[in-house]
């Protein structure tokens, strides 16, 4: 076991299907309820939480500062919504303020107080999976990597949520007024949903930075979206596409010698268009096909 | 402050924030108006992978090549998301949240790719991820300010189609605009502003600077060239306020600052706009509010003296708290400020009474009037 766990590869390639497991599973119901560029927005702002978090407590890592960056995340949905409430301005220039802005304050904290941290704003832009199997903690006897026991534990978390509110999520992401006249809490579903989120990013910026890991939200969900029209089918296909990405982008990374976490992000992009083109019922070919056999037929 | 702008640094940083924010203001406008205004933060992060071609083709820091890069690169990403969300089930939001990552995902391994393999040294590359205002040469503002002057000319002899694309793009294409080829001239501008920003204030912080400004203008006035100047001007406030605050202050990056004067523009705007200004609207509600409880006191007052044919009929105080089911004494006490009613003296052993004065009969008939008038009209 602790061979395993010793590995660099294996413990590389298990943060980045951890990553993408997690990251689907959320990114699944953000596609569908048209909320992506949120997830965008969170993995920007916390870096705001994380700078705070840090000046407050001193605490780099662990539960604290996942907490802190989980509340800022939920703190940029609802500045958000309550731009956007105002009806002075349009739903997508709302995020387009709010998340710059802390970023912005979050950067501005960091150039200040904290400057010789190892949170500078690249790491957490960037992240480096490379790097995951050297910073271990001890646990149960064992000398586990850090980024793997807390993507673990943010996996579970994600599953069991979606496990447990899958009737409120599905409802929630088809019909908003129909789960809200049901008394089935859309609203809170959404705060939870955005809250774990943020919960994910945090865990994962030190694997994949904040930016490549909205990859592995939208990215993975979006080519599952062209796939089936199941929601069930749709969460392990979107699961499937984001580990076979990591599985697909480790090699090609050793081989050129580049960022391994930019290359497993890259590869979700190419399945994106392999599903956009080849897709049997919702791909351009398949489309093209049906056309040409009605025509001629 | 005076000082600061003999250094020649900061008059290089502030005439780069000027042109950046002309640029900016100008362009973002469309993009605000067209609600396009994430499509500004995927062409931000879509930049990157053309900055490192760009500097893989002319092996140096060369910002023409750099640019035209990042611009390709940039409208690449842009009609990627056109494409998407045209020909897929696939929407605006899954489309430029997968143009953004994936582009930016390809600029890091670039990035490390650099790094690791080039000869030349990468010096200033990590400056178009976070900006670096102060990397900014007297050389680059030539080329700021072309950008920014063909961005205006532009502007100016297309006026009229950009107008009628933004507000109403099926009559435009009913009267045989192209609306395709405008909207992609549009989208390849501000591509255009967001590349000239991105070393002054880097990716991210690129996304506010196209939609701060604009929204900002947008509070106070509602006509389109009012608002493309007035954006113009707000980006232009916000990079010259950021780039002094920031030269003044040890340690500040210019790139935060400058976004948090926009932010704090918009902030302004929003809360004190005339006619939309959501400090307003409240003052506007909190008024009608007391003043329909005035109203309705008045009426209240002036029917009970009818009834008991009595117009200096003192009420109880307690009885209209308990008519009302709320406390009344503040509402009594401003009317008595306005002269409608007097506190009156009625048997000793019980609470304070009140009636109305002649002025506040008045004033209860016609309100009554009013509100036969409003019944008749429905």
């Amino acid at each position: 076991m602790q061979a395993f766990l010793n590995d660099p590869m294996a413990m590389i390639l298990l943060t980045g299907a951890l990553v993408a497991t997690s990251g689907a599973l959320l990114g699944t119901f953000l596609v569908l309820q048209r909320q992506s560029m949120l997830s965008d927005a969170i993995s920007h702002s916390i870096v705001f939480g994380i700078v705070v978090v840090w000046l407050l407590t001193h605490a780099q890592s662990g539960p604290l500062q996942i907490a802190g960056a989980a509340l800022t995340g939920v703190l940029t949905v609802f500045l958000t919504e309550m731009v956007a409430r105002t009806r002075r301005v349009k739903r997508d220039a709302a995020i387009g303020l709010v998340f710059p802005a802390l970023f912005a304050a979050g950067v501005l904290l960091l150039n200040l107080y904290a400057r010789d941290i190892h949170i500078d704003s690249h790491t957490v832009l960037l992240g480096e999976i490379g790097f995951v199997w050297l910073d271990t903690m001890p646990l149960a006897g064992l000398e586990i990597p850090q980024a793997v026991v807390w993507m673990t534990v943010a996996t579970l978390v994600n599953l069991g949520f979606v496990l447990a509110c899958y009737k409120e999520l599905k409802l929630a992401s088809f019909d908003w007024q129909l789960a809200a006249a049901l008394g089935l809490a859309p609203t809170l579903m959404f705060y939870l949903l955005l809250g774990l989120t943020s919960v994910t990013a945090v865990a994962a910026f030190d694997a994949v930075g904040a930016v490549l890991f909205i990859a592995f939200v939208i990215v993975p969900a979006a080519t599952a979206y062209l796939l089936t029209d199941r929601l069930s089918l749709m969460l392990l296909l979107a699961v499937l596409v984001g580990v076979a990405s990591t599985l697909c982008g480790y090699p090609l990374a050793v081989r050129l010698d580049v960022s391994i976490g930019g290359t497993m992000a890259s590869m979700t992009g190419v399945f994106l268009v392999l599903a956009f083109v080849l897709s049997p019922r919702y791909g351009v070919l398949g489309h093209w096909l049906n056309r040409r056999v009605k025509y001629s037929g | 402050m005076l000082e600061l702008l003999g250094n020649h640094t900061v008059q290089t940083v502030t005439l780069g924030a000027v042109l950046l924010g002309m640029v900016s203001g100008l362009l973002g406008s469309f993009a605000v108006l067209r609600q396009q205004s994430l499509l500004g933060d995927t062409l931000a992060h879509a930049a990157l992978p053309g900055v490192c071609i760009g500097f893989l083709i002319a092996g140096t820091r060369h910002l023409g090549w750099i640019m035209a890069g990042a611009l390709v690169t940039a409208v690449i990403a842009a009609l990627f998301v056109q494409v998407v969300t045209r020909y897929s089930r696939i929407k605006m939001d899954a489309g430029l949240g997968a143009a953004l990552s994936v582009s930016f995902a390809v600029g890091v391994v670039l990035l490390t790719y650099i790094q690791g393999h080039a000869s030349a040294s990468q010096g200033g590359l990590d400056s178009f991820l976070f900006g670096q205002a102060a990397a900014t040469r007297p050389s680059d503002l030539w080329f700021m300010g072309g950008v920014t002057l063909a961005a205006m000319a532009l502007v100016a002899l297309m006026w009229k189609q950009l107008k009628l694309v933004t507000f109403d793009p099926l009559f435009a294409g009913s009267i045989g605009l192209r609306v395709g080829v405008l909207e992609t001239l549009l989208t390849a501008m501000i591509a255009l502003a967001v590349v000239v920003g991105l070393q002054m204030v880097g990716v991210v912080l690129m996304t506010a600077m196209v939609i701060a400004p604009p929204v900002a203008a947008r509070q106070w006035v509602s006509r389109l060239e009012h608002m493309v100047f007035l954006a113009m001007l707000m980006g232009v406030i916000s990079g010259v306020g950021g780039v002094l605050l920031s030269a003044g202050v040890a340690h500040l990056a210019t790139g935060p600052v400058v976004v948090l004067v926009a932010s704090a523009l918009v902030t302004l705007s929003l809360l004190l706009a005339p006619g939309r200004g959501v400090l307003w609207s409240w003052l506007k509600l909190w008024r009608e509010q007391r003043s329909i409880g005035q109203r309705q006191m008045l009426v209240t007052l002036h029917k009970l003296a009818e009834h008991h044919e009595d117009p200096y009929y003192p009420v109880e105080r307690s009885m209209l708290d308990s008519f009302y089911g709320v406390a009344t004494s503040h509402i009594l006490r401003r009317l008595q400020a306005r002269g409608f009613v007097v506190p009156a003296s009625h048997m000793r052993q019980e609470g304070p009474h009140w009636a109305l004065t002649d002025a506040g009969h008045n004033e209860a008939r016609q309100e009554l009037e009013r509100m036969d008038w409003n019944q008749a009209e429905v």
